[in-house]
């Protein structure tokens, strides 16, 4: 509460600061709104997604599409009621010109009317929810992440290529688990041995490790997001299972591996991108990236780090004029800047078309741990929901 | 399921049992024996756990981190004792409820603003690395086993301190009737503070004991601290006896429960139902047997001597 009253007082005290500012950059400039969730449990996830946007726009000198750029970095705290209260505020006092970020799905569904409705722009660069995908694409949304099924199908499809029969299936029991479970099923044909759900607070995993030693499967299929993982891939090694592939989705990332380190030396994930990405813009971000924020981006990085380079390349497509909705519409959809992932294209819904890898944690010759590609799974992947889209 | 499995999750479920005492220990002193309710006793056990990771990384071993951390989890207690908590024993337990967890607002807050909100990692001492096969294909790490002795020995040792010693003796004369201790000239106070040590203590030995095997994060802390209210109300709040029992008992119906009831399920239902709903019943089974056991013995199986 105390919190709360403080932070209210910096945020008027900034504003008023900030007023001159904002008059000047309105005449010229292009206002981002950052959203991501920056205190809470998941906050280190926040810091990667706004670390890499600021790192995109430093790459730019401050500019996008060569207009002077603002950012506005808005903590969602991870609660829908105050995502979309600072967003309205930031919409409509602070006049952002597009929104930007976002790490949560609940908070990307929270947030979409209130600032599709104001006709502004909203880019997700890691929430991407099957409801946006199919019958309610919007004409104001793209996200330059991904639909969250197409990671686990993914996985499925890798395990299917590596000629496993037997697969054991482990995620939380709640919707994105149950969704994680039907993506490895979409594209698995072998034979599913069990599947297991856990409570989202579990601390130990040591009665369903059992299990899956007991049921001898070719390769264990798991989604353990945040501290979930952390503690599963530490007891899946103690318990002497490494012999076991463990493929994942979202349990083995640049945000989780300082604390998983060599525990999780050798699992699998699925990704559009990985930091060992070969060409020249990956690099450079990479490189930049670690130097100043001094740790390994992830995808969250990656994907906001795309998405300031769309929004200069769109800008400047539409030579600066912000108020060209559709004009801007069209711009943002030719999506005409290099991704550190290579290749990058918008399908019909705003969602990318893109390839999708296998990742395997390794360790750096600087003893840092990240995810390094193995193979291209899916070729132009476009998620299972396209179809369902009419934009308008 | 076979017997040799049905074995190793019984010998998990124990292990599991035998933290969640450490942790309750603690809880179950400080609030039987102060009639305290102190919702911060997680954010000890979390404290605890980042103080040992502190200092083995520091250090570069488990065990010198797991000495120095001993007394600076002990310092930390002492420390909120005299800051927060001792200005809250006299009033009533709405006022310690909302305190308490304010504390736990702030240190988890604090604890991100010190350690940064990623999660941090304690490897297991080389001394017990390695595993013992169980079964074909399963390494039951030598670490867990430890995890049991050392929950075993505090127990014992917990014990012998409430029952023979004079300390301990106080301590229970405390929990029973704490003004005629008072009027017989013992200074309640002090006893208090000594009892609120050992209770912080017991958490932070129990959150270093827990860093190698679980992931050390903000707010850690909070969702052992449920399950140790549940330990304490079953066991009969003040009986350290209780707290064992309970403890033992919620970790084997936790973890058996998860292990048997999606197959007991099975039975009733088809496959895929009959795994979500023997997931989500696994989940209440310890709620459950809590509500049956509290019907059948309102104070608890093992109620302290409390009047």
């Amino acid at each position: 509460m105390n919190g709360f009253g403080r932070r209210t007082a910096l945020a008027g005290a900034a504003g008023l600061l900030a007023a001159p500012a904002l008059v000047r950059a309105q005449a010229a400039g292009v206002k981002v709104g950052l959203v991501a969730v920056l205190t809470g449990p998941q906050a280190a996830l926040g810091t990667q997604l706004r670390d890499g946007f600021l790192q995109g726009v430093k790459h730019l000198d401050g500019r996008l599409g060569g207009l002077p750029a603002e950012v506005l970095v808005i903590d969602d705290e991870l609660r829908p009621e105050v995502a979309v209260t600072k967003v309205r505020a930031a919409i409509e006092r602070d006049k952002v010109d597009v929104v930007v970020g976002v790490v949560f799905s609940n908070i990307l569904a929270a947030i979409m009317r209130p600032v599709t409705e104001a006709n502004t722009f909203l880019i997700s660069t890691n929430a991407g929810p099957s409801t946006f995908a199919g019958r309610g694409c919007n004409p104001f949304f793209f996200t330059t992440s991904y639909n969250n099924d197409q990671v686990h199908s993914v996985m499925g499809q890798a395990a299917q290529d590596a000629g496993y029969k037997r697969a054991f299936l482990m995620t939380p029991n709640y919707q994105a688990g149950r969704d994680a479970m039907a993506g490895f099923k979409s594209r698995f044909k072998g034979e599913v041995l069990d599947e297991i759900y856990v409570p989202l607070n579990q601390l130990d995993f040591s009665a369903e490790l059992a299990k899956i030693a007991a049921a001898k499967p070719d390769a264990l299929f798991t989604f353990m997001p945040g501290g979930l993982g952390v503690n599963l891939v530490r007891q899946y090694r103690q318990a002497g299972l490494a012999n076991i592939p463990f493929l994942s989705t979202f349990t083995v990332d640049e945000a989780t591996l300082p604390a998983q380190q060599d525990a999780a030396l050798g699992f699998y994930s699925a990704a559009p991108w990985a930091p060992n990405m070969d060409n020249p813009q990956n690099r450079r971000f990479v490189t930049e990236f670690e130097a100043a924020y001094n740790y390994v981006p992830g995808s969250y990085a990656a994907q906001s780090y795309d998405s300031a380079m769309l929004l200069d390349s769109a800008i400047r497509r539409v030579g600066g004029r912000l108020a060209d909705k559709d004009a801007l519409r069209t711009a943002i959809r030719a999506a005409d800047f290099r991704s550190v992932r290579g290749n990058f294209k918008f399908g019909a819904n705003h969602y990318p078309v893109q390839d999708f890898w296998l990742c395997q944690v390794a360790k750096r010759p600087d003893g840092k741990f990240q995810t390094e590609t193995v193979r291209k799974v899916l070729e132009n992947d476009t998620d299972p929901y396209a179809a369902e889209c009419r934009m308008r | 399921m076979s017997t040799q499995l049905l074995l190793v999750q019984a010998l998990n479920g124990l292990q599991f049992g035998v933290l969640l005492f450490l942790v309750a220990a603690g809880l179950t002193l400080v609030f039987g024996v102060m009639d305290f309710i102190n919702l911060a006793h997680g954010v000890q056990y979390m404290l605890g756990a980042y103080l040992g990771a502190s200092f083995a990384a520091w250090t570069g071993s488990f065990w010198p981190g797991l000495l120095l951390a001993l007394p600076a989890a002990l310092a930390c207690g002492l420390l909120l004792e005299w800051l927060v908590f001792r200005h809250l024993y006299d009033r009533d337990h709405l006022s310690q409820v909302l305190a308490t967890f304010g504390v736990i607002l702030f240190l988890n807050q604090a604890v991100k603003l010190v350690w940064g909100t990623a999660p941090l990692q304690v490897p297991v001492p080389s001394l017990l690395e390695g595993g013992i096969a169980l079964m074909p294909g399963l390494q039951y790490p030598v670490y867990r086993l430890a995890i049991l002795a050392a929950g075993i020995a505090t127990a014992l040792l917990l014990w012998l301190l409430v029952e023979r010693t004079r300390a301990g003796a106080l301590v229970r004369a405390g929990a029973s009737n704490r003004p005629m201790l008072a009027a017989l000239g013992v200074d309640t106070g002090r006893l208090f503070m000594l009892v609120f040590g050992c209770g912080a203590m017991l958490a932070g030995f129990a959150g270093i004991m827990a860093a190698p095997i679980l992931s050390v994060e903000p707010g850690m802390g909070d969702s052992v601290l449920i399950l140790a209210f549940v330990v304490i109300v079953i066991g009969g709040i003040g009986s350290v006896r209780g707290a064992f029992v309970a403890a033992l008992l919620v970790g084997l119906i936790e973890t058996l429960g998860r292990s048997l009831m999606p197959d007991l399920m099975r039975l009733f239902l088809a496959p895929s139902p009959a795994r979500q709903a023997g997931a989500a019943l696994a989940s209440m089974l310890v709620y459950v047997a809590m509500a049956l056991i509290l019907a059948a013995r309102p104070r608890g199986l093992f109620p302290a001597r409390a009047g």
